[in-house]
């Protein structure tokens, strides 16, 4: 009798070890354990059974029962992993494969360096103001204390418009007139503490020349605004451009709408490279816009955008900001 | 300005090199280079004299000469036109080493010895160009290295001035300078005024004061026509980049250069009557010095005698009183032109000369009389001659100039404070008197060479200047903030720019001025704003649209082998209208090519139109849509009028084929432009509550006549579709088999969803029958199942 049960268990192990699929399993166990399953056919002899043989009986049935339930959970378990490591085989992709859409477009560099500066005077408080590009003479010269056949309008050279009645801004500084107008009609008073990034335009063209480029003009004006804050807020702003300490020179410079003026100049390897004209607000420009020059007083600067990109990004040739090469322009995106 | 470093120390004795005067003029203000005065010292060359010339007995064009060289004769032979007896010329010794490398060995030429070599100015360094030997005065020691002789161990300074600073300008205002950085005296040589020998004298008349303050004139006579400006003045000259003309013409542009005093001398034998200075008639003329015919315009400012027009005020003297080798006796003048009254006439009729470089920048209104003595006694010390008496005509010499200086403005101004005894130690040197006014404050009396300090300001930056603007502090300081205006409403450019470049566009910069012919085609009569001097034909119109600065970026790019491209700009367009000059800020964009870059995943197609639109979509937002509309640079079929909300803000569509053609394009791109200020505004956005229950989608197919458009189909579903519609998307449009002629198919996806409840199957069936029975009946369309 035992042996048989033992002989049955030896085949069912057997069968169970030999299952290639979870489907072959599952019929081994309906096979097995199922109703009509050869273990649970053990069962119904226990009928014709004295009752201790029955008891002992039925115990060892019971446990080959579960010894055969058991092999058939380690079976399956062993197919599950074996189907699924399968699975995942086939599914795995070439993740070197490039990747699909759209590619990323960017921005001019231009763009990129007047973003970079308003952000740093934005932070020292600074609003960004424009005006516009075709101006009358008033404030691209005159309101700048810049007259007539004033030899700093060759300094410019300027373009005309509807027969020299109107002309293109030659430098962003008449959006500071304009701004301290604009304050002055509106009644109110400084603080006045702007920068204007925007189109300029001159009749020049070459390699080192364009006849459209871009300045930020900045202009600080308040009660007790001195030299000193100009020179802390110019060094502070070119040494967080170009993200290390500048060595920083200025030296006596002329421009009409500032006095005491100067240039700035940065230290660039073996040379010293002018970047920036900057002064303390002349007071003919103050009367001009109708502010009292005795009681404010007032910085102004004016950089060359192109300039602060070409020695940031290392662009040698002005022209390629304007030929718009995708090959070029890419590189800043 | 370019002046010899020799000249301007016989002025001003600094104990420190060239290099260091040059930084500190820098460091003043005043931009400086230094060149060499030759660009090569000549060794072994030294001034010989020709004592004995005679033919060569084998070749025409050469000569056979005994020259002098101080202690020995050299015979050498020459080919210089000019060689004669009794000439001076430098001579290269052999050994000698020339500029340019000829090296001198004697020789044996056609037969005869020749040890060494006469030299032109050109074999020497010293000219670019040169005819002949360089002769040199007879009075030169042969012998004497000419090195030596000439001084040539000298430095240039080159400077260039900002425009207040035209008192530089002169070896005089140089040295002025100097003195006051150094803090050393001037040197300035004694002029004592000629003696009066001669009777004649020529009137000046002035017509009005403010073009001509000062005017100083006399007549030297008798001068000699054969004199010869001496080496130490020629060098001088050379130096300075002045060619030598005549022995007056030198001399004047000498004492020019020397104290910044431009001068003119006219031949007295072609003067007839006095002098005037006067504003030309309109339509006069003058025969200019080179030979340029101007005919004046009325107002400009000119001298002129009895018969006419003589020279352009501080500009250029005229032809017909030009001094030359016959001139015996000149008249001179020494006169102070307002820089107002004579600026425009040299840009207008494009003149350049030294005269009115000084002039338009303002020559020292008290220095006529000096200039014109100055001159006088180097002509008489040249020419000969006798001097005649001084006629003067102008103002009398006003007062100095006196400016009020407060030591607070000036500490207050610069935010560091300056002693008063520094204030005081510091501005006399450059000249300026200071006299104390009451506490604090001071009365500055301005020298009439600075006449660009007029204000206090102007002062204080003279102090700074001296001072140091590096030893005044960067200093951090305390300012009222206030934060600077955040428009939440808008949609910022850097924010629009950054999606955009997000979606695969590049931002381009193009010129905002186009060629006039391309915008004529892609805005046929808009009125655009032509530039009065524009650089080329090409940029020569302002741009009316975005697009006559795109198309050309996108050539550019395509004729590089560059197939798809996707830009943008954002800028300025630019319009006359009849109220004025409007500027309107747009926003371009051109794409070409494929839809998207070359890839392995899926069939690649041609971007289209509604590959642009949904970028637009995404951008702004479903208040933008598209209607139906034809523009002149258009494809008729294939553009719309871009709306946002009820507004038309721009265009979108494809390049029409017919400007494709005319323009050559390779392709027809798409493109779309829109008003800026419509797209910024983006408004704040007010939060809507969430529905928690489930929705209900519905998808309808319809069949509709294929001139019905999507919109109205759109419209006419969200109307029918009652209260409940959360939303309807289009979800496929079909054209072909299964379809009557002249249909198509769109098929809807209509979503319901309320906030209080789950909705009935009975409801949902019954809006979506309601948007089926209202298209049917609006829109003819018929129902698929």
């Amino acid at each position: 009798m035992s042996d048989d049960i033992e002989q049955l268990l030896g085949r069912a192990r057997g069968e169970i070890e030999a299952a290639a699929d979870l489907r072959a399993l599952e019929q081994l166990r309906v096979d097995w354990l199922g109703k009509k399953g050869r273990i649970t056919e053990l069962l119904k002899q226990l009928g014709g059974m004295a009752p201790d043989a029955r008891k002992a009986y039925g115990e060892r049935v019971n446990r080959a029962k579960d010894a055969v339930g058991g092999w058939l959970d380690t079976r399956k378990r062993v197919l599950e992993e074996a189907e699924l490591n399968a699975k995942l085989a086939a599914e795995a992709i070439d993740v070197t494969l490039p990747g699909r859409g759209e590619a990323a477009g960017g921005l001019h560099p231009v763009t990129r360096t007047i973003q970079r500066i308003e952000r740093l005077f934005g932070d020292l408080g600074f609003e960004s103001v424009s005006g516009p590009e075709i101006e009358d003479d008033f404030h691209n010269f005159g309101a700048l204390n810049i007259p007539e056949l004033h030899p700093a309008r060759a300094m410019a050279d300027t373009f005309y418009v509807n027969g020299g009645s109107m002309l293109l801004r030659t430098h962003t500084s008449p959006v500071q007139i304009r701004t301290m107008e604009r304050h002055v009609k509106e009644g109110r008073t400084p603080p006045i503490r702007i920068i204007c990034p925007g189109r300029v335009y001159r009749c020049d063209f070459d390699r080192t020349h364009s006849p459209m480029f871009h300045q930020v003009e900045g202009l600080y004006v308040a009660e007790k605004v001195t030299f000193t804050d100009l020179k802390y807020d110019l060094m502070t702003f070119l040494s967080r451009f170009f993200e290390r300490e500048m060595e920083v020179l200025f030296r006596p410079s002329y421009f009409p709408f500032v006095e005491p003026g100067a240039d700035v100049h940065i230290r660039w390897g073996e040379r010293w490279l002018e970047v920036l004209g900057c002064g303390m607000v002349h007071p003919n420009v103050f009367k001009a816009v109708g502010l009292d020059p005795e009681r404010y007083t007032g910085y102004a600067f004016g950089l060359g955008v192109e300039r602060f990109a070409m020695l940031r990004y290392g662009v040698d040739d002005l022209r390629q900001f304007f030929n718009n090469d995708l090959r070029f322009l890419q590189q800043f995106a | 300005m370019k002046i010899s470093e020799l000249w301007l120390r016989e002025w001003v004795d600094v104990p420190a090199t060239t290099k260091e005067i040059a930084e500190r003029l820098v460091m003043a203000g005043l931009e400086l280079e230094i060149e060499p005065a030759v660009a090569e010292q000549p060794d072994h060359v030294v001034v010989g004299r020709i004592e004995k010339i005679g033919p060569h007995p084998q070749a025409d064009k050469l000569r056979v000469c005994e020259v002098d060289v101080g202690r020995e004769r050299l015979q050498i032979v020459c080919g210089a036109a000019n060689a004669r007896a009794g000439m001076v010329a430098p001579t290269a010794r052999v050994g000698a080493k020339l500029p340019g490398g000829i090296e001198i060995k004697a020789a044996r030429l056609r037969g005869v010895d020749s040890a060494g070599m006469l030299c032109s100015a050109k074999e020497l360094g010293l000219a670019d160009k040169s005819e002949g030997l360089l002769e040199l005065d007879e009075t030169a020691a042969p012998g004497t290295p000419l090195a030596e002789y000439l001084h040539l161990k000298d430095r240039v300074l080159a400077l260039e001035i900002t425009p207040n600073r035209g008192d530089c300008l002169s070896v005089q205002g140089l040295a002025r300078e100097i003195a006051a950085l150094y803090d050393r005296p001037l040197k300035k040589p004694a002029v004592a005024p000629a003696a009066v020998a001669a009777t004649e004298s020529v009137k000046v008349e002035i017509e009005k004061l403010e073009d001509c303050p000062n005017y100083a004139g006399r007549v030297v006579a008798g001068i000699d026509p054969q004199a010869r400006t001496p080496d130490w003045m020629r060098e001088k000259l050379r130096r300075s980049g002045v060619r030598c003309i005549h022995p007056v013409v030198d001399v004047t542009n000498y004492a020019m250069l020397e104290l910044g005093q431009p001068m003119h001398a006219f031949d007295l034998a072609n003067l007839a009557g006095a002098v005037r200075v006067r504003r030309a008639a309109k339509g006069e003329k003058l025969t200019l010095l080179n030979q340029q015919l101007v005919e004046l315009n009325a107002g400009e400012l000119l001298i002129a005698d009895d018969r006419g027009p003589l020279a352009l005020a501080g500009v250029m003297g005229g032809a017909n009183s030009e001094v030359s080798e016959r001139t015996t006796a000149v008249f001179l003048e020494s006169a102070c032109f307002a820089p107002a009254a004579v600026a425009g006439t040299g840009r207008r009729h494009k003149l350049h000369s030294d005269a009115i470089y000084r002039f338009e920048r303002g020559v020292d209104p008290a220095i006529q009389r000096e200039g014109l003595e100055r001159a006088t006694q180097l002509i008489l010390d040249i020419c000969g001659g006798k001097a005649g008496p001084v006629t003067h005509a102008g103002r009398a010499q006003p007062p100095a100039a006196t400016v009020n200086l407060r030591h607070e403005r000036l500490n207050a101004l610069l935010g560091h404070a300056i002693g008063a005894d520094e204030v005081e130690r510091l501005l006399p040197r450059l000249g300026i008197g200071v006299q104390r006014a009451g506490q604090g404050a001071w009365t500055a009396t301005v020298p009439s060479h600075r006449y660009d300090i007029s204000i206090e300001p102007d002062l204080i930056e003279e102090v700074a200047r001296l001072y140091g603007y590096d030893r005044i502090p960067a200093k951090p300081y305390a300012a009222e903030l206030v934060p600077a205006t955040q428009r939440e409403g808008e949609r910022s450019a850097a924010r629009v720019k950054d999606f955009l470049a997000a979606r695969g566009y590049q931002e381009a910069v193009t010129y905002s001025f186009v060629e006039p012919k391309l915008q004529e085609r892609l805005a046929p009569g808009a009125p655009s704003i032509r530039l009065d001097n524009p650089i080329a034909d090409t940029m020569s119109a302002m741009r009316t649209t975005l697009w006559a600065g795109l198309i050309p970026a996108w050539l550019y790019n395509a004729q590089r082998q560059q197939r798809r491209v996707r830009l943008f700009e954002l800028g300025a367009c630019y319009e006359d209208r009849p109220g004025g000059i409007v500027e309107t800020m747009r926003l371009g964009g051109l794409v070409a090519g494929e839809a998207l870059p070359e890839q392995w995943g899926g069939a690649a197609r041609p971007a289209d139109f509604f590959d642009v639109k949904g970028d637009l979509e995404a951008l702004v937002g479903a208040k933008l849509s598209c209607r139906k509309a034809e523009h002149p640079a258009l494809h008729p079929g294939r553009s719309a009028e871009v709306r946002i909300g009820d507004s038309a803000v721009g265009w979108l569509g494809a390049l029409h084929p017919s400007l494709v053609r005319a323009l050559d394009l390779p392709a027809a791109p798409l493109l779309c432009e829109l008003d800026w200020a419509a797209v910024r505004a983006a408004g704040v956005p007010r939060a809507q509550p969430v529905s928690e229950f489930p929705s209900s989608r519905r998808d309808l197919a319809l069949v509709l006549r294929e001139e019905v458009e999507a919109g109205a189909v759109l419209a006419v579903a969200r109307r029918a579709a009652g209260a409940h519609l959360r939303e309807v998307r289009l979800f496929d449009v079909y054209r072909g088999a299964g379809l009557p002629n002249g249909c198509k198919s769109i098929a809807l996806g209509l979503i319901f969803q309320d906030y209080s409840r789950t909705l009935t199957d009975e409801e949902v069936d019954a809006s979506v029958q309601s948007v089926a029975s209202r298209l049917t009946d609006e829109l003819g369309a018929s129902i698929r199942i």
